[in-house]
């Protein structure tokens, strides 16, 4: 058996427990930002997905996502279920393997929260029941195929994004970030919007946990990001300081953009504008400079901040605005990429439009986000219809009325009055 | 006897319990309380979303007064919860019928 590599090892198991820790940052991040009465079911949707995608991961998808390649960059086949081949199997290049486990636990955690991320489209109206199954049938369908494409490298014979079409997307542009934005899309036009939706106030209910949420979003992405080097390296470190980087200075941005706008710097703006940040850079974090980086962010905060009002114009309820943050977010990443990425950053990168003025690459880019976009949007859309006229997808409009906490999980979020009793 | 209800500026309460406290007076009950008057709220922005707050925090408070001590207490309550600005708040008065204070069962006055 061959030697792994304990510094590139410990690195990637590290990167596995920082992106776990991404999904409770969620559940705060998203449960914050809804009402009081469904605060509980919209941090369940995320432990949800943290549950069953790891059974289902075991079980089949890690094998299907990135078992060898049944021809055309597709899908995986079947060599890997129940995680056959892959318990003393190791990875990566000659003196920089690491145990194949490691990486099966790295990508499962991807897969988590790309299937928490599309609940913010459809906060306080689902089936507790159904949205089990969803992330069920959803993680088969829509990731598996998707993280195939665009992560699963093999030789060159591996995913059709990555190994034929030759587009880059370091840590999951595509895979997590357009993907999560295009499903949501399509959720919440099936599911359609809440009651009340533009006439009433829906504000978040408790800003000091998102803010706590975007927080741990933010310090999680660096094992995303990084972690996605593969390796303790120095395109590791590289990927760090990006996110860094295009995070803080999206924040910031954000925060420009919305006082110019509506005069006040607000608390969920430089949540958001982090996220929007952290998002932008996902594709680009190991391909571009450090400059490369800020001009990422300093866009991506702006563009997601303006695309976020697309809901109230076409009037559907992206409650959360994944696709105003993730989608949108996501492409200006892939775009990034395509004009500004560099191999003197990354040997096995490539170079952009403002780099060595070739489109070349930003095609690619632009090929892999629509490919992704529009199969996730399809099939996301088939999947919701699928449940909406079989067990029914959305809760009755008195539950919605009164809230999912009290009639779906039997709970309520606060109880902080010191005597009375409810 | 008289029971005085006031809905007041949050800010103000501490300047009327001293002012009470100082003048003798023997009690104070404070509660939480929104609503709207002709003081306009707020807006808040979450997003680019802009939303009214238009049921404004306030705190309403009862005092239960002899009918001698009306107008002192009455006038202390208003001088000491004036601002001179907009939503400074209202006060009214209401009879009362009788006052049973529970431990002693002291009734009327004995009670306040």
């Amino acid at each position: 058996m061959t030697a792994i590599n304990t510094g590139d090892t410990a690195w990637i198991l590290m990167s596995g427990a920082l992106v776990l820790f991404m999904t409770p940052g969620l559940a705060l991040f998203y449960g914050g930002m809804v009402r009081v009465k469904s605060t509980l079911n919209m941090m369940m949707m995320s432990f949800a997905a943290m549950g069953v995608t790891t059974i289902l991961w075991v079980l089949y998808v890690y094998s299907l996502a990135f078992g060898p390649d049944i021809g055309h960059g597709l899908i995986g086949n079947m060599e890997n279920v129940g995680l056959n081949k892959t318990i003393t199997e190791v990875m990566g290049d000659p003196g920089h393997q690491y145990p194949k486990l490691a990486y099966v636990m790295f990508q499962l955690t991807f897969a988590i929260i790309t299937v928490a991320l599309l609940s913010g489209a459809i906060a306080d109206r689902v089936k507790y029941g159904s949205w089990l199954i969803f992330v069920g049938i959803w993680i088969t369908l829509v990731y598996a195929p998707i993280a195939h494409w665009a992560f699963a490298s093999q030789n060159g014979h591996g995913g059709w994004i990555v190994d034929r079409l030759g587009a880059l997307d370091f840590a999951g542009g595509t895979v997590v970030e357009i993907n999560s934005g295009a499903g949501a899309l399509a959720l919440a036009i099936v599911l359609g919007r809440r009651h009340g939706f533009k006439t009433e106030a829906m504000r978040p209910h408790n800003m000091p946990i998102v803010l706590l949420g975007a927080g741990m979003l933010w310090f999680g992405w660096f094992g995303f990001n990084a972690g996605s080097a593969l390796g303790a390296s120095q395109l590791a470190a590289t990927a760090m300081i990006n996110t860094q980087i295009a995070t803080a200075t999206a924040a910031m941005s954000w925060l420009v953009y919305e006082k110019w706008r509506q005069g006040k710097a607000t608390t969920l703006g430089v949540a958001s504008g982090a996220i929007a940040g952290a998002v932008a850079i996902t594709p680009a974090c190991g391909f571009v400079t450090p400059l490369g980086a800020l001009a990422i962010g300093l866009v991506g905060g702006v563009i997601s901040a303006w695309a976020v009002s697309g809901k109230y114009i076409f009037n559907y309820d992206d409650s959360l605005d994944v696709v105003g943050v993730h989608g949108i977010g996501g492409l200006v990443g892939m775009i990034g990429v395509g004009l500004l990425a560099t191999t003197t950053v990354n040997k096995m990168g490539g170079s952009g439009l403002f780099i060595h003025g070739s489109p070349h690459l930003l095609w690619k880019e632009l090929i892999a986000a629509v490919a992704t976009a529009a199969y996730s949007f399809a099939l996301t859309f088939l999947i919701a219809k699928l449940l909406e006229k079989t067990i029914g997808f959305r809760v009755s409009r008195s539950i919605e009325l009164e809230g999912l906490d009290t009639n779906m999980h039997a709970e309520s979020a606060y109880d902080i009055s010191t005597f009375t009793t409810r | 006897m008289k029971l005085i209800v006031a809905i007041i500026k949050p800010a103000t309460l501490d300047t009327i319990k001293s002012a009470l406290q100082a003048n003798g007076v023997p009690g104070m009950t404070v509660s939480e309380a929104h609503g709207f008057g002709r003081q306009k709220g707020h807006t808040e922005v979450y997003r680019g979303a802009e939303y009214i707050v238009d049921l404004i925090p306030k705190l309403r408070i009862e005092i239960l007064v002899d009918d001698s001590d009306l107008d002192r207490v009455l006038d202390l309550v208003i001088a000491t919860a004036n601002t001179g600005s907009i939503g400074d708040g209202k006060a009214w008065v209401i009879p009362v019928e009788s006052v049973v204070r529970i431990r002693t069962n002291e009734r009327g006055t004995d009670a306040i």
